[in-house]
């Protein structure tokens, strides 16, 4: 059983909260650039780490709030509670960011800005 | 539906010493069972084998058993990180059926039902496989419409279902509450009764005796650490009792599919749960099918040994640690004891949890990957213990013969990039 501290209203039980899965995933916006393999990638393949995860929490039976958590799948440890839009910022947060298999995807490659050095 | 026709294989236990019959219990007997022959053999790795499964898990051991019996692949291994049926093979509730609403599904799990039927005499080894029924219920006007409709595609595929009433389900299982002010009144139910239980270790048990009877090696305490592959074919793997050469490997693990599809840079749709379970104290014989309700969540059964055996759904969220949270155990008591009310009396001995892989689909991946010569059998989420036979069945000749049959087509990855979903979470979502 977890007892999270809600940004918001503080510490409360587990039960008082929903969780909305894997953080920061970003849809592909040239959508009609992309392949079905790229849109799958993005739709339904999960991170799904053994060990430190950056995950969405909403406070359900509280404030309905959103808020993300770094959160430890083995141990349960809550390593970090940081707001919806923002990046992790403590050591293992970041890694668990960098480490995520998305950021060298190319569902998130499509949205990068392309460069323009080339002719 | 797609059907096959089963091919059980033929080569097992051509050796008459050490089959089990009458006369080897009393033979073994007079010399007070000190004497039994050893169930399977001890092995470390070879430097080279045909296939690699990983994963000692039933559905992984099934796999071996039929790439050996039925494709003649005797060269092959199981790599198992700790012991054999350790993981989720002997974390589950033991329920077996086959009454889900989509083709493909019907497919396959009447495939394993079908192989179920006979497993003990082909294994040789007594999986208790019990036909006791399998009622499920429903609490209001609208699931009984959504009941009967299912009810009737199962029907239609052959497969046996029957609608009961209140009365009916009262005259089936006595002590079940069917009174209409309670908080979740039965309204009706559908029975299959093909369906039913078998004894979860004796499984993987059988299939590891009988693999090892053909010659595969089983090798416990081994954990893979990498895959190692030429350009895109895999080449062999990496373990803790050093590097196996192979050129076809079967990933079988379940809830760490995901770590084996990032060594190998794959990319899965699974994520990982815990499911829990509990087991109260033994009591005498009270409930002879097993109850499950959609609506409540949760489903009860009573094993040979008396204990009432309790299930429910998936905790929210991700972890590869074996527990979950008391919120669902709390959940599933109390409609177990709105149902039957008797088992308010009864204290809970054990509860436990396993690592589930799901999809988001609820159904399996059996799948060729991009990568030549590694698959995975993985997705199974909370109800692939009752497909173990036909998981391994239709794996082997996927393994064995490069292309997916029949029955496997449906569930390989491609299917989530084309679209093709076989959505179950009516049926699988909840009761396994």
């Amino acid at each position: 059983m977890l007892k999270i501290k809600c940004p918001f209203c503080g510490d409360r039980d587990e039960s008082e909260f929903s969780c909305g899965g894997e953080a920061h995933i970003v849809r592909p916006t040239t959508d009609l650039k992309l392949t079905d393999k790229i849109f799958s990638e993005y739709l339904f393949m999960k991170y799904n780490p053994k060990g430190v995860f950056l995950e969405r929490w909403c406070h359900t039976s509280g404030c309905r709030r959103w808020f993300n958590l770094a959160r430890d799948t083995v141990s349960h440890e809550i390593i970090e509670i940081y707001p919806m839009g923002l990046l992790p910022k403590t050591v293992k947060g970041k890694k668990a960011y960098q480490s995520n298999w998305r950021r060298k995807s190319k569902s998130e490659a499509v949205n990068r800005p392309v460069k323009r050095t080339e002719k | 539906m797609a059907k096959l026709n089963i091919d059980r294989g033929t080569r097992a236990f051509a050796r008459k010493s050490k089959r089990y019959s009458i006369f080897s219990i009393a033979k073994n007997a007079a010399s007070y069972h000190q004497k039994w022959q050893q169930a399977w053999r001890h092995a470390e790795p070879k430097s080279t084998y045909d296939a690699v499964i990983i994963g000692g898990g039933g559905h992984g051991l099934a796999t071996a058993y039929y790439l050996a019996n039925v494709h003649g692949m005797t060269n092959i291994a199981v790599i198992e990180k700790g012991w054999l049926g350790g993981g989720n093979t002997g974390r589950n509730t033991t329920i077996i059926r086959s009454n889900y609403m989509w083709d493909e599904s019907a497919a396959i799990y009447e495939h394993a039902l079908k192989l179920w039927e006979g497993l003990s005499q082909d294994l040789n080894f007594n999986v208790m496989f019990s036909q006791r029924g399998v009622l499920t219920i429903s609490h209001s006007e609208h699931e009984l419409k959504g009941m009967s409709r299912r009810v009737h595609a199962i029907r239609l595929n052959g497969i046996d279902s029957d609608i009961l009433s209140p009365s009916e389900i009262k005259k089936l299982v006595p002590t079940i509450n069917i009174d209409p002010n309670i908080r979740y009144p039965v309204m009706g139910g559908f029975l299959q009764k093909r369906a039913g239980t078998a004894r979860h270790d004796a499984v993987a048990w059988g299939y590891a005796r009988a693999a090892d009877e053909l010659g595969v090696d089983i090798i416990q305490n081994c954990e893979v650490t990498g895959l190692r592959r030429n350009g895109n074919q895999i080449t062999g793997i990496q373990t803790t009792k050093g590097f196996v050469k192979t050129s076809k490997v079967g990933c079988v693990v379940a809830g760490h599919s995901s770590i084996l599809a990032e060594m190998a840079n794959i990319r899965l749709p699974i994520t990982s749960r815990p499911l829990q379970a509990i087991v109260s104290e033994p009591i005498k014989p009270i409930l002879d099918t097993v109850i499950m309700s959609n609506a409540v969540h949760m489903y009860i059964s009573q094993s040979d040994k008396g204990e009432m055996v309790l299930g429910a759904g998936v905790d929210k969220y991700n972890s590869y640690a074996q527990t979950g949270s008391w919120t669902i155990p709390e959940h599933m008591v109390a409609a177990a004891i709105d149902l039957f009310p008797f088992l308010s009396q009864l204290r809970m001995l054990r509860q436990w949890g396993g690592i589930v892989d799901t999809c988001p689909d609820a159904s399996p991946i059996i799948s060729r990957t991009d990568i030549k010569g590694l698959y995975f059998n993985c997705g199974w989420g909370t109800g692939g213990f009752k497909a173990t036979p036909g998981s391994g069945h239709v794996f082997a000749d996927l393994i064995a013969n490069d292309r997916p049959n029949p029955i496997a087509l449906p569930f390989g990855l491609k299917r989530f990039e084309t679209g093709y979903l076989i959505d179950e979470h009516g049926a699988a979502g909840v009761a396994h």
